[in-house]
């Protein structure tokens, strides 16, 4: 298979990018700066990612529309206002995730934001599920930049100016050169920011812009410190189609008005609201310099398996190494006693909650 | 004179009639990217050639250190284990990692001169 590459990958190479392959596109993990510079620039200041390798799928056409899409996500899509956005889950039938994503209401129906390793399986999974009845498009034509940090609002009004009035989880049209861009603010890193839709033809000279007016290009490095400082999860790592929501310790996500209704995987999700789950996602914190990676092993004092680690990494701004994972539900109380096994160790280490950073993000209305 | 010697591991060894001192080289330092974590042999144990004699961390991912030659752990660099970003700073002169007193010199041979490493170091990375 081809690699692909992004209508940004000029510029990654010009601001000296090192390319991996990453869920079958070239992007940068890094720029010259270093993964540690580039995560605390975001917190500092503002950083500038390409996402365009996630998927943009809009899907339109017919009333009954949200009352087919209630029956595959378990979000109050009734309730969202145009414009609004909410975090969401693709599920099997077992209520395993087979994606997490963003669902915006738009003017004439629905955009969903896809991770790019899971799009072009969500794509067939959903159209198959909405009886190929509505018009799907997954556009490659568009690019998608984050841009995140406290200046990110600040940068952003000077190249599009007035988006600075967006609430956090909404979105609205905004023009950039002539043609329609769509800004949500939105992101993934725990800071403030917003997730820009546009042209791909338009992409390189709107970075460019963000660019001169003081914010840089981030890898994507620093977005997985970012993002496991805001205690938040990498599909692939930290889901997976053998996971639910609620052991993923995203029950948040699932509006109680939708917890007796029929979605896919409803009557997991149903059972383990009741009954509860046997394992946990929870933060990890070592007591050492020790870093526990993903799928490290994690034990109790008795000596006994309770669990995995699924990321972790050193945490830049928190300075100290950091964790999330899955344990048997008896041990994911805050400030449990755990025993991490690096290269044959037991490395000591605390249940603790998460973020590990806190959030600073633009509050907006009340979505119950 | 000090005999500078490098390992296909990337790793240098200086040595000073039995004392060898080890650390990881500049080249390795800019693969591995911002080092967070540092862990040494203990001194007085015995490290055999081309054995695991540390690890070092970078945000992305754990990498062992390999010593070039066997001996016996004389010091470890503390300076590195307390402050990890010292060894991206400084690889080849004070983040070194450990000194060993040297077993058997002829383990000297099979390494590369500078000039052999820094064309093996270029080819491999390309």
């Amino acid at each position: 298979m081809n690699i692909k590459k992004t209508s940004l990958n000029n510029l990654h190479i010009k601001y000296g990018a090192k390319l991996v392959e990453f869920a079958g596109y070239q992007m940068p993990i890094q720029y010259k700066d270093g993964i540690i510079q580039e995560h605390k620039y975001t917190r500092s200041h503002s950083g500038i990612f390409d996402v365009s390798h996630m998927g943009q799928l809009f899907i339109s056409g017919g009333d009954d529309l949200t009352n087919d899409l209630e029956k595959i996500f378990p979000a109050d899509l009734k309730k969202l206002k145009t414009n609004q956005s909410k975090y969401s889950f693709l599920m099997n039938n077992k209520g395993g995730i087979q994606d997490d994503l963003i669902i915006t209401k738009t003017s004439d129906g629905f955009l969903i934001i896809l991770n790019a390793a899971c799009k072009y399986n969500d794509y067939e999974v959903i159209k198959s599920k909405l009886d190929n009845q509505y018009k799907l498009n997954l556009d490659e034509s568009l690019s998608l930049i984050a841009l995140q940090g406290p200046e990110a609002k600040n940068v952003l009004n000077k190249v599009i100016p007035g988006c600075d009035s967006l609430k956090f989880m909404n979105g609205n049209n905004h023009v950039y050169k002539n043609e329609k861009v769509y800004i949500t603010r939105s992101g993934y890193t725990g800071e403030d920011g917003f997730e820009i839709s546009i042209k791909n033809s338009d992409a390189e000279t709107f970075v460019e812009s963000l660019i001169e007016n003081g914010s840089k290009l981030i890898g994507l490095g620093a977005r997985d410190t970012l993002r496991m400082e805001a205690g938040l999860c990498l599909y692939g790592n930290d889901l997976d189609n053998d996971t639910s929501p609620i052991e993923a310790n995203l029950k948040w996500a699932i509006p109680k008005s939708r917890i007796e209704t029929e979605f896919v995987g409803s009557e997991v999700l149903k059972n383990q609201f009741q009954s509860g789950v046997k394992k946990l996602r929870v933060g990890i914190k070592p007591d050492s310099k020790v870093i526990a990676r993903g799928n490290t092993k994690i034990y109790n004092d008795k000596n006994q398996e309770i669990g995995k680690v699924t990321s972790g990494t050193f945490g830049p701004s928190v300075e100290h190494p950091i964790a999330m994972g899955y344990v048997d539900n008896n041990y994911s109380t805050v400030n449990t006693k755990i025993f991490l096994e690096v290269r044959g160790k037991k490395i000591p280490a605390n249940i603790c909650n998460l973020p590990f950073y806190k959030k600073n993000y633009v509050k907006g209305e009340i979505n119950v | 004179m000090s005999e500078v010697k490098y390992s296909k591991e990337h790793e240098w060894i200086k040595l000073d009639g039995e004392e060898a001192t080890i650390g990881i080289t500049k080249h390795a330092t800019e693969m591995l990217g911002d080092i967070v974590f540092a862990e040494l042999p203990e001194k007085g144990s015995n490290v055999d050639k081309d054995g695991t004699a540390g690890v070092v961390e970078s945000t992305k991912a754990a990498s062992d250190v390999y010593t070039p030659v066997s001996g016996e752990v004389i010091d470890t660099n503390q300076m590195i284990v307390d402050d990890p970003s010292k060894i991206n700073e400084d690889p080849e002169e004070s983040a070194w990692f450990f000194k060993l007193k040297i077993k058997d010199k002829s383990e000297m041979d099979s390494l590369m001169s500078k000039e052999e490493y820094e064309k093996f170091a270029k080819e491999t990375s390309a």
